[in-house]
């Protein structure tokens, strides 16, 4: 009966061959330790902020006078409604936890280089419009946070020559941030930007895909055609897409092997993402801050805005500048290196492991700058801050600098024939 | 290079404490499990707060059901506006009318404990002192030049700044060390603290009324979470016996 049902699927769609091939004969390395799980992670976490979204938009009034206490009313009145606004809440600071520490990964591997410099890039576009989803939302509870904080970050564009106050204009459709832009921010946090992000998802597996996992040794599991003995070749079967043209070696199907791992992984992170819903919703003030318990009022300004935690390195980058215009330039630069970062690493080495201690120093400073300069984003920009923001922003500027520098004639050790552990 | 991290590591921790409070905050040791405390406080915030201030998020008769109130002991004593039980917890006093006479609108109290804090708020209900220059003859240590008058001083008896003389940085300065009622009151001070404690109490409540239903179900999560993470452990084991 099942297989009847299959095999009619199969006339029609390609079904189980999509499965083999992605899932059940996708050769994935053998040796993916727990920085592998971020990816995993972060695909559970949006899976969670489309499904409390779906509800919670069922309940939210997405107007200046009935926001506030639609939330409100979605805390109190709304069975359950508590645990879905503290997923959405505490996912929306998940997300870029484990964004965040993925992308982290990608660079401590190489995960960037040739042949994934498109992979990296569909990432990069998925963290960009990520932060654009986060920010939008986080207008939506028209607390004083979001309102103020708005205001901010909208403001930052009337810094562009020109167009700039027309721009802020009319991104806000009104004078100040207004029910108007809570409106528009609404549609495109609930459609249009989770739409993009979908897609993006989905093309960066797809190009994962095509070009195959990298792992912690950086290097390809994937031999010339008939370079390996059988004996020496898996004891699993790989669909024919792989294994036509190349021998694979070192490599697990990714189901059930990485799918069975990736529920322990999912299991514990799990208990850190409950405690925080259950336990700890606010985090101290940075997932949940105290001002937003306060409905937005346009007259009066909060003593200290800052944006939520997971822009803060941005913003201490920002701050950083006298300049306005300048800021914004290098805030933006900030994370067009990022997106550069497959063509400024002209090393052939991926892997932390095989890369020169100069490599290894470079990027632990570029990781401690980013750490601190988040730090100094959520504090008031006072004048000793101000210096250590402006040191942080030069080293972290410099990862990029120093890495298209030395990569090119890397003292490199030696690359194992074969995955190490 | 090494100076430098030094004075980094140095430097940091001072920095992290950056603006805050103008007096020291007590700790408000709030028990939600304690329903008679939340009751008093539910009575207190009725009798003294709900005139000017509302509570517009929050419902009466889910007050009531929380804090063990039959519906009509609540409809009777704690509810004075001619609303329905089901009715949120609105007051009569508009804004325009508050700007007129307090120069300011009443803030609406539902979520001020998510706000301030508890602590913040079991100190400033404890931190009136007269003060003649101000329109309602009060000032407040916490929030100073408040907009309000000290609507439980028939509680507390009239309270007055008390000051120590102290030597700071060489010169002798008047530091504030505390408030003191001239025991006027129809409380002693330790009742008074204790009201106090009672209406931060249910200030707490109301902002999280959901908080002992979501830690009691946090607990079963865990157990769920650590049963699944075991068997998925022992799954893992189990199919990776053939990867060698």
């Amino acid at each position: 009966m099942f297989k009847n049902f299959v095999a009619w699927m199969d006339e029609r769609i390609p079904m189980t061959k999509t499965w083999n091939i992605h899932l059940a004969q996708y050769p994935a390395p053998k040796n993916f330790n727990m920085w592998y799980l971020f990816g995993v992670l972060a695909m559970l976490v949006l899976v969670n902020q489309i499904i409390t979204g779906i509800w919670l938009t069922m309940n939210y009034v997405p107007s200046a006078e009935g926001a506030f206490a639609s939330v409100e009313f979605i805390m109190r009145d709304v069975e359950f409604g508590w645990l879905l606004r503290y997923m959405h809440s505490t996912g929306a600071s998940a997300f870029f936890v484990v964004v965040y520490l993925h992308m982290f990964r990608g660079m401590m591997y190489g995960s960037y280089q040739k042949p994934r410099e498109l992979l990296w890039i569909f990432g990069m576009l998925i963290f960009l419009v990520l932060m654009a989803e986060a920010f939008m939302g986080y207008l939506l509870p028209w607390g004083q946070m979001s309102y103020w904080g708005a205001q901010v970050i909208i403001s930052l564009f009337g810094a562009i020559p020109i167009i700039g106050d027309d721009l802020t204009l009319w991104i806000r459709g009104d004078y100040v941030i207004s029910g108007a832009t809570l409106n528009r921010f609404f549609a495109l946090h609930v459609i249009a930007l989770p739409l993009v992000l979908v897609i993006l998802v989905f093309l960066h597996i797809v190009a994962l895909h095509e070009v195959g996992s990298n792992n912690p040794d950086g290097i390809d599991i994937k031999k010339p055609k008939g370079s390996v003995p059988d004996s020496e070749k898996p004891k699993f079967e790989f669909h024919e897409r792989f294994t036509k043209k190349k021998d694979i070696v070192d490599a697990i199907p990714f189901y059930p092997y990485y799918v069975v791992k990736d529920l322990v992984g999912i299991g514990i992170f799990l208990f850190f993402f409950c405690w925080v819903i259950f336990f700890n919703p606010a985090m101290g003030g940075f997932f949940l801050e105290p001002p937003n318990f306060e409905a937005a009022n346009p007259l009066k300004t909060p003593e200290h805005i800052a944006p939520v935690w997971y822009f803060t390195p941005f913003y201490a980058i920002l701050r950083a500048v006298p300049d306005k215009l300048f800021g914004v330039i290098l805030m933006f630069g900030a994370i067009v290196f990022l997106f550069l970062l497959p063509w400024l690493d002209r090393g052939r080495v991926r892997s932390i492991r095989y890369r020169s201690n100069f490599h290894k120093i470079n990027l632990t400073v570029f990781v401690i700058s980013f750490i601190v300069l988040g730090y100094l984003g959520v504090k008031p920009a006072t004048e000793v801050y101000t210096f250590f923001a402006r040191v942080f922003t030069f080293l972290y500027f410099a990862f990029f600098g120093l890495l298209w520098f030395y990569s090119k004639n890397e003292n490199t050790k030696p690359l194992p024939e074969r995955l190490t552990k | 290079m090494k100076k430098f991290l030094i004075a980094m590591l140095t430097l940091l921790p001072g920095l992290a404490m950056a603006a805050g409070p103008t007096i020291p905050l007590d700790s408000a040791d709030v028990d939600l499990h304690d329903k008679a405390s939340l009751q008093r406080g539910a009575q207190l915030f009725m009798n003294y707060c709900m005139g000017c201030h509302s509570m517009q998020y929050q419902r009466y008769n889910r007050t009531f059901e929380d804090l063990g109130i039959p519906e009509d002991l609540g409809v009777k004593h704690l509810q004075f506006t001619g609303d329905k039980p089901g009715d949120l917890m609105r007051n009569s006093m508009s804004a325009e009318s508050a700007s007129a006479w307090f120069g300011t609108g009443a803030p609406d109290l539902t979520l001020v404990a998510r706000v301030r804090g508890a602590d913040w708020l079991y100190t400033y209900f404890r931190s009136f002192y007269v003060d003649e220059s101000r329109p309602f003859g009060v000032n407040n240590a916490v929030f100073p030049n408040v907009g309000m008058p000290h609507v439980m001083q028939e509680l507390q008896g009239v309270p007055s700044k008390t000051t120590e003389r102290r030597m700071i940085d060489g010169e002798m300065q008047d530091v504030y060390v505390g408030i003191k009622s001239d025991g006027s009151g129809m409380l002693t001070a330790d009742e008074y603290d204790q009201a106090m404690l009672d209406l931060t109490a249910f200030l707490v409540y109301t902002g999280e009324p959901m908080l002992l239903e979501q830690r009691r179900m946090g607990w079963f999560v865990f157990g769920f979470l650590l049963i699944f993470t075991i068997m998925a452990w022992f799954l893992k084991r189990e199919f990776w016996r053939d990867v060698k």
